[in-house]
């Protein structure tokens, strides 16, 4: 099975999305090659717009272009692309509804040698607080293609969530998304194991680790963190009893945060978290995954913990 | 400079007069606002709106040939407000409920409550990156043969630049060499707690903007006459540089007791205040229309 990190879909995508007509313009912050949105501007030299290391510029610049028409999407790193701009993300692209696509790329530990820096664990959190923002993360290359193909479908902003590290193909080019997305890619009947983006093909090594173990896990991607599949999160946790949330990302007020605060209203269920607790460090992305217990194995261990 | 004929300037003079009125009264009855630099910018404000500056259509707020004004510093929303009233886009009741629940005038400007704002702002440092994006936009689109007369204007405090995003914005606006946009400066000289220039100065704001790219005027913000032919000179001027318009204001400008008054950038005047700003204003229209202007 080939592997691809799901940032090459990004640039890939609006190409196609400009050819099919669509209105699209792009701003980057000197990141464009690494995050594929220079793919985009070698196709449309005029639609892109590299603002130079100044991240509050281009989400400032992407507003003011979507006030002038069109869908915008920017780029740069989760930890800059977010953070840096939140201030313009939450007054000026949220609060006024603009068609501004927020979508980062080098999310996660899996960013890996950079270090902790770079490695961005609180953008799903930051993301999901904000009123009117759609928040997806997407498992492998074409449910990125089809989450960028979602984002520019709907009015408003929408965040997505590209990584660096490459992950197995999960999905085929048919893939198409809606809100609320989720998907059963496994079905089972001890434990329901919910994932988002880098973590889906682990959590699906972890249920094969627990299936030789004489567990039936149940795995579910959760291509849209915000809004969750409310009815089939639960209809899945109604029959397993058990939950394990595994994500990229600080385990405080990521995806499985996101549902513990679902299943709290309405079904409450034993949990586990899988996920970041403290900052990252440099090594490889699989080394930092096994290191912090986000690979397979931790998963597996995290779900055995649950059912001990 | 280009000449203005006298009517209209003083009609402008007795609009915003109107405006300084409806500023007054809105904070007073509201019990919280920010009149000092809503005072400031009227006269600005007048001459853009309704001066014949912006190309809008008064009919109808959303024309899509519009130009597009951003109020970056958002804290004027009075201001902004009492242009609006003037264009017959919010009536006296909008007025009336201002910071109220369910009101189109939030305490900061929301586009989605009111006719005629553009994007919400409020967090300063955000509309001058806003307005490069959008001349940006135009000036491509103008290129494709899509639009082309649009021209973006943004109005920011002096203390405001003292965010970094507006430095980044005026070197992005000054590489892509955008001649369809206007910087307008409010510079009243003080910010919430003290003088500009105590906390962290802006040292010659002129020498800064012309060595970032820009094309720079200056005006008194209070000659309504001298903003209208600084405004005017600024869109024809045959230069392929972004437009800057450093004007020189007072903070509170027209109720003596605020004027120049640190103390006056948040809060609202009690009932003797306000009673007393509005006979100023009052005096000051009643001079105006004996014909002895308001220098």
């Amino acid at each position: 099975m080939s592997k691809r990190a799901t940032r090459e879909a990004l640039g890939a995508t609006l190409v196609e999305l400009a050819q099919e007509g669509a209105d699209i313009f792009a701003v980057d912050a000197d990141l464009a090659r690494a995050t594929t949105l220079q793919v985009f501007g070698n196709a449309y030299p005029d639609r892109l717009l590299n603002v130079g290391i100044a991240e509050q510029d281009m989400m400032g610049a992407a507003a003011g272009i979507a006030l002038t028409g069109g869908t915008v999407f920017t780029g740069s790193f989760a930890a800059f692309g977010t953070g840096r701009c939140y201030d313009q993300i939450r007054n000026t692209v949220c609060e006024s509804h603009l068609n501004v696509k927020v979508c980062p790329t080098h999310a996660g530990i899996t960013v890996g040698e950079d270090g902790a820096t770079h490695q961005m664990l609180e953008d799903i959190g930051l993301m999901r607080g904000l009123p009117g923002v759609r928040v997806l993360v997407p498992a492998d290359y074409h449910t990125a293609c089809a989450a960028i193909r979602l984002a520019a479908d709907v009015e408003g902003p929408v965040y997505i969530r590209f990584s660096r590290f490459a992950t197995a193909e999960i999905y085929d080019e048919t893939i198409k998304g809606s809100f609320p997305w989720a998907t059963v890619l496994r079905e089972g009947a001890d434990v329901s194991l919910l994932a988002c983006g880098v973590e889906v093909e682990q959590a699906l090594q972890a249920a094969d680790l627990l299936a030789a173990e004489g567990v039936s896990a149940e795995v579910i991607d959760i291509e849209s963190v915000k809004p969750l599949d409310e009815d089939l999160i639960c209809a899945s946790v109604a029959k397993t009893g058990h939950v394990v949330t595994a994500e990229d990302h600080c385990v405080a007020t990521g995806m499985g945060a996101a549902v513990a605060g679902l299943l709290a209203e309405r079904c409450p269920t034993p949990m586990r978290f899988v996920g970041m607790r403290s900052f990252g460090t440099s090594a490889s992305a699989e080394a930092l995954l096994r290191h912090f217990g986000l690979d397979a194995e931790g998963i597996k261990a995290a779900v055995l913990d649950l059912l001990r | 400079m280009e000449a203005v004929p006298d009517g209209s300037v003083r009609d402008l003079r007795l609009a915003a007069n109107d405006m300084r009125v409806d500023v007054v009264s809105m904070i007073a009855r509201a019990g919280s606002g920010h009149p000092g630099g809503s005072l400031s910018c009227v006269d600005i404000l007048a001459a853009l709106y309704l001066g014949g500056v912006l190309r809008i259509d008064v009919d109808d707020p959303d024309w899509s040939e519009r130009d597009l004004f951003f109020l970056s510093k958002g804290h004027a929303a009075p201001a902004l407000y009492a242009t609006l009233h003037r264009l017959g886009w919010i009536d006296d009741e909008d007025v009336a409920s201002l910071r109220t629940l369910g009101g189109k005038l939030q305490g900061h400007p929301d586009s989605n409550a009111c006719p005629g704002v553009e994007v919400c702002s409020g967090s300063l440092g955000q509309g001058l990156p806003i307005a490069v994006g959008a001349a940006w936009a135009l000036k491509g689109k103008a290129t494709e043969g899509r639009s082309s007369e649009r021209s973006v204007y943004v109005l920011v405090g002096d203390g405001e630049l003292q965010e970094g995003s507006n430095w980044e914005a005026l070197m992005l606006g000054a590489h892509h060499r955008l001649d369809n946009l206007t910087l307008i400066v409010d510079q009243n000289r003080l910010e919430l707690d003290t003088a500009v220039d105590s906390e962290c100065t802006l040292g010659d704001l002129r020498q800064k903007l012309e060595a970032f790219g820009w094309c720079v005027f200056e005006v008194d913000g209070h000659d309504i006459e001298g903003l209208l032919g600084t405004l005017r000179s600024a869109r024809r001027v045959r230069d392929t540089r972004p437009r800057a318009i450093i004007s020189h204001t007072v903070k509170g400008k027209g109720v003596s007791f605020m004027e120049d008054n640190v103390s006056w950038h948040g809060g609202a005047p009690n009932s003797a205040q306000a009673e007393q700003a509005l006979a100023e204003l009052a005096a000051e229209r009643e001079a105006m229309e004996r014909g002895e202007g308001n220098e």
